[in-house]
């Protein structure tokens, strides 16, 4: 605790200059190292769903999820290596809603990685996001860390190309969650010959970090909480000792462990979604061991939503959720047991009444 | 004496017919008829279905299905219930005429409205067969 209490004094000498510090969610982040050169902290951003109205109008409710999470993340002390962020910067792909985030993302003090989602692509097939942000599928290695982002959010060529009269009616179709008229989501041939490549020059022991939109995982078709190769995807990951995949999408904490890969989901800056488990009409496959957030209250605009701050110190994720309107969480990799908990709440008597999703 | 007698009779006979026909009349439906209501009913369920995913409900283009897919998290069975930020026991159509005003920075329906009526059709339809628990938070 002294450690904590240490760090929170660190951070508000960061901050000292800022006048709202005291509602800035930031109060568990951890600094002290055995080995500073060896660690550092990034921090993640995603589904900010910027909505066009019309002329310069946009949802205000989105846009300052996203405004937030840009001013909290540049008063991190220390400051962290890189941001990425994780997809789902627009609604509907549209150039004034990806300007108007990347307006909002070029704030971050940070160097800046992006992932695609399918709010960004079905439009025009990523070509005005891939002009913003670059490459949809690339790798980069930083300090003894090998990190890999993938476009999971393709899917099969017919619904890509053939079956919809105007992309504006591609887009709809997919940006609709529950919509029966979309298509599951897929990483697809190409990236994982490209994937198996990259990874081939990897040595066994280098920790990988996989950052993807949608879950290397199944969880549930219906919303594309879904990956449709998934498991091909997941047995290149198998060989390393230390894999850890992140993804955005769901809206909502997640965590998992398959093997020796482990799952961590990231909230959205925009709005919370259900778990799956609260559509009465349907069978899904929620990590047994996902202790959820908390039930959003409505009546607080930003609650439920938030960004992360991630600590790779061994090699493996060490989650903080920094939750507007709501208490922070921390999900991190337990050597002992193999797999992702929460530092707080995993056991099963130790958890609260809104946590109980229904 | 004999004529007042028959008339009386006939009344009686008269009116039990009707009583025993309007009794036919009210128990007797048809599975036809049960398939006509059904479909009267789907049909304002879909379009409820339509309007939960329709931006014209608000004046931001924010539709309901974007944060509740499948009308989940709405809990249609729990209403009616205490809502503290409402300051009193509401019904469910009162909360989505919060959402209507809120998120979708919209005006409220009235509460006899046909496309409220239609959202509720839809909402309570996505979670039928989940038991009721009036009040429950």
């Amino acid at each position: 605790m002294t450690k904590t209490n240490l760090n929170r004094r660190d951070f508000l000498k960061g901050a000292a200059s800022v006048a709202a510090v005291s509602a800035i969610p930031l109060s568990t982040v951890e600094l002290a190292f055995a080995d500073p050169a060896k660690n550092f902290t990034f921090a993640y951003i995603s589904d900010s769903h910027i909505q066009h109205i019309k002329g310069s109008r946009f949802v205000n409710n989105w846009d300052r999820g996203l405004i937030r999470s840009v001013a909290e993340t540049n008063l991190l002390q220390p400051e962290p290596d890189f941001v990425m962020f994780g997809g789902d910067l627009a609604q509907l792909g549209t150039k004034p809603e990806l300007d108007h985030g990347a307006e909002m993302l070029a704030k971050l003090n940070y160097k800046t990685h992006a992932v695609m989602g399918e709010h960004d692509y079905y439009l025009d097939l990523g070509e005005y996001w891939s002009e913003l942000f670059g490459p949809q599928w690339y790798s980069f290695d930083h300090k003894g860390v090998h990190f890999v982002v993938l476009n999971s959010i393709l899917t099969f060529d017919e619904w890509t190309y053939d079956r919809w009269p105007t992309a504006e009616q591609r887009m709809l179709e997919m940006a609709a969650l529950d919509n029966p008229n979309g298509s599951p989501f897929m990483v697809g041939e190409t990236q994982r010959a490209w994937l198996a490549k990259d990874l081939s020059g990897v040595a066994k022991g280098t920790p990988v970090v996989v950052f993807s939109h949608s879950p290397i995982q199944k969880i549930y078709k219906g919303w594309n909480f879904w990956t449709d190769d998934a498991e091909e995807v997941q047995a290149l990951l198998i060989p390393f000792d230390d894999v850890t995949v992140i993804y955005g999408h769901v809206h909502q904490i997640q965590y998992n462990q398959i093997g020796n890969i482990s799952f961590h989901a990231v909230m959205a800056t925009a709005w919370p979604w259900p778990y799956p488990r609260a559509y009465a009409q349907a069978e899904s496959h929620m990590p047994k061991i996902t202790v959820p957030m908390n039930r959003a209250d409505p009546f607080f605009e930003r609650d439920a939503t938030g960004w992360q701050f991630i600590n790779l110190k061994t090699g493996r994720v060490d989650m903080k959720y920094n939750l507007y309107n709501n208490s922070d969480r921390t999900v991190a990799y337990n050597p002992e047991t193999g797999r992702p908990e929460d530092s707080k709440y995993q056991a099963e008597d130790d958890r609260i009444p809104p946590q109980t999703q229904y | 004496m004999a004529k007042k007698h028959i008339w009386a009779a006939c009344a009686v006979v008269g009116a039990a017919l009707l009583l025993v026909g309007y009794g036919l009349q009210a128990d007797e439906f048809t599975d036809k008829d049960v398939e006509r209501w059904q479909g009267e009913f789907m049909s304002v369920v879909t379009e409820g279905r339509a309007l939960w995913g329709s931006p014209s409900l608000g004046t931001n283009g924010v539709a309901c299905g974007q944060c509740h897919p499948n009308a989940a998290n709405t809990h249609p069975e729990t209403y009616p219930k205490f809502q503290q930020q409402l300051g009193g026991v509401v019904a469910f159509r009162d909360m989505i005429n919060w959402c209507l005003m809120n998120p979708l920075e919209g005006k409220k329906l009235a509460l006899d409205d046909r496309q409220m009526i239609a959202l509720e059709a839809y909402a309570t339809y996505e979670r039928r067969g989940v038991a009721l628990e009036p009040g429950k938070h």
